[in-house]
């Protein structure tokens, strides 16, 4: 039998680099690749993937739909779909570059697309809860299509092999963005397949992670209750989904969202002053199956900015640094080094604590 | 002799090394792992940012440092010194057996776990800045010794971070000052330093007052605590009835 994520689990490292301008100034997708260079021994070619923000400026107001079909029927089934919910101003194969590195590639597809106003109306839901329950449909029930990124003006660019050629395989050198995540993996529970890759994404959201959490199906469990389907098994999966649903949903800001997944222990919680201790007693009873244990250290995107978390025990390394406008964050110092020398404010958070970057003028929040 | 590590990956920079058999610098790391690893009688100065493992299993080889290092330095080293200018990441000294880490700036977390001795084999940790958290989980032998030379870690108002000694059940760790408001396990007795300790201590700091340039005499014109473990069977019955 063929090795396929969400069948298979094998007992399980990974390397992870995030790069935003706060002024929005853009740059190309040359950089995080770069930085994810090298960390190649963080990876093994399993899998790489990119999340690149601002690069659509043209259809900034569609959603961005990146799609994988395994062969033409699941394209076929899944464009009935798309066609019947979406308005889709244009279709077009996502622009590779043929290299020998990257091979298996399934059929890679890209449609702005936004929601039909009748079908939108008459769902009573709002534009992005639509768009999320029309991703979540296609790939629980569409076999061989599966939605990877379906933001606006961002997507998400991964496959199995090493970062720097899914980089280069997906062209990142041409397209020009405010904001790059990168992510080199180290499979351990799964088998890597394209699907399985780095970033997870969901709308604007995405999530690189380095880590092997083993709250893995107490926080399934949880999650599915809210109308989530966590098709893959991996872990990075339903961290996405928390924080959907802790920030769209529940109404979190970034700061709590991230006391709920990397909750201190009660020890430490019941040394803080109490205004503190209070906020986060609430956040532990309110959300006990959304508490996060095991290693992680991820970094989570949205349209506004970026928040860098490790786990509460600190399991994972993470440094992170700036330079004039731009933050960096990254598994290893080197990574920042690669593509800014002469970074400053290097900073080694501590296990729990959010680092949250947002952009000049823009929402302090998700 | 000069290297320089501009794009060769970790194999090819420690064949370089090795096939230069003497002193040599390096310049231009950036990130390459188990730099002079298993080394032995030769002197390593490196600038750039060295990978992870910098010296791991080190055998009496010296490494010098000129900027930070990242996670697991001296991982089970056996024998010699690794010498940092700049900051280091976690778990420094995992499972180190011997020789001296010493580090100007601060250190991440674990500095020293699983630590150990074997007879005259007894590793030093010198951290001059403050710690992360878990610093010296598990150690079982050997001496850190925590500074705090530029103050409080910003993360905790102490040189160390949260549940330092948790597990610790061998060796000895000195912290500058005295250790107010830091909350160790009861596993653990805390106390302040004597004379006999102080002398240790200065033997131990000569390393680092040279290195940095440091006065000795005023690193030692301090108050030190000393914690090692309870010796009256600290852990009975807290994994089985015995």
């Amino acid at each position: 039998m063929k090795l396929v994520e969400g069948r298979v689990r094998i007992p399980s490292g990974c390397a992870i680099s995030g790069i935003i301008s706060r002024d929005r100034r853009k740059f190309t997708g040359e950089r995080i690749v770069e930085s994810m260079k090298v960390m190649r021994e963080r990876s093994n070619g399993l899998g790489g993937g990119f999340a690149a923000y601002g690069i659509y400026p043209k259809y900034k107001d569609s959603y961005a739909l990146h799609i994988f079909y395994n062969d033409s029927n699941a394209k076929r089934e899944c464009e009935a779909f798309l066609n019947e919910h979406f308005e889709i101003d244009e279709a077009s194969e996502l622009p590779t570059r043929k290299i020998p590195e990257i091979t298996d590639e399934p059929l890679i597809w890209r449609y702005f697309a936004l929601p039909r106003p009748s079908r939108l109306a008459a769902s009573q839901l709002d534009e992005r809860e639509y768009t999320a329950r029309c991703v979540f449909a296609i790939n629980a029930r569409i076999d061989g299509a599966y939605v990877f990124s379906s933001g606006k003006n961002m997507g998400v660019f991964k496959a199995v092999g090493y970062p720097e050629d899914v980089g280069r395989f997906y062209m990142l050198d041409e397209y020009e963005g405010y904001m790059f995540i990168g992510h080199g993996r180290y499979p351990t529970n799964t088998p890597g397949w394209w699907g399985g890759a780095h970033p997870f994404s969901l709308l604007d959201f995405a999530v690189v992670h380095n880590g092997e959490i083993s709250s893995y199906d107490a926080n399934r469990r949880f999650i599915e209750m809210f109308g989530y389907r966590c098709a893959l098994m991996t872990d990075t999966e339903v961290i996405t989904y928390i924080l959907d649903y802790l920030i769209r949903h529940v109404g979190l800001t970034l700061e709590e969202s991230a006391s709920v997944i990397a909750a201190p222990f009660w020890s430490s919680i019941a040394k803080k002053p109490p205004e503190e201790r209070e906020r986060l007693t609430y956040l532990r009873t309110m959300f006990p199956s959304l508490l996060v244990t095991g290693p992680f250290s991820i970094i989570f995107c949205f349209e506004g900015g970026m928040m860098a978390l490790n786990d509460r025990l600190k399991l994972r390394s993470m440094v992170t640094a700036e330079k004039g406008d731009m933050v960096y964050v990254a598994s290893e110092e080197c990574a920042i080094r690669a593509v800014e020398p002469d970074a400053e404010n290097l900073r080694y958070p501590s296990g729990g604590e959010p680092v949250i970057v947002t952009l000049n003028g823009g929402k302090d929040n998700a | 002799m000069v290297i320089n590590a501009y794009g060769l990956d970790f194999k090819e920079l420690n064949a370089k090394i090795r096939a230069v058999g003497s002193d040599c610098v390096v310049e231009g790391c950036i990130g390459q792992r188990y730099i002079g690893e298993g080394l032995d009688g030769v002197t390593l100065k490196l600038y750039g940012t060295p990978g992870n493992t910098l010296g791991g299993y080190l055998n009496g080889a010296t490494i010098e440092v000129f900027g930070n290092a990242q996670d697991e330095v001296g991982d089970t080293m056996n024998a010699g010194r690794i010498i940092v200018h700049g900051n280091i990441g976690d778990a420094a000294g995992y499972a180190m057996r011997g020789g001296v880490i010493c580090v100007r700036g601060n250190a991440g977390y674990r500095t020293g776990i699983h630590m150990k001795e074997y007879k005259d084999k007894r590793p030093v940790i010198i951290i001059g800045g403050y710690t992360g958290s878990f610093l010296g989980e598990y150690q079982a032998g050997g001496v850190i010794i925590v500074l705090g030379l530029g103050g409080p870690s910003p993360y905790t108002g102490n040189i160390v971070g949260e549940f330092p000694c948790t597990g610790m059940h061998g060796g000895k760790l000195f912290l500058r000052g005295r250790a107010e408001g830091v909350d160790f396990p009861a596993q653990v007795n805390v106390r302040l330093a004597g004379e006999e300790d102080r002398a240790e201590l200065a033997g131990h700091l000569e390393i680092f007052a040279y290195s940095f340039g440091y006065p000795l005499g005023w690193l030692l014109d301090s108050d030190y605590t000393v914690v090692t473990p309870n010796t009256k069977r600290p852990y009975k019955q807290l994994y089985v009835q015995n």
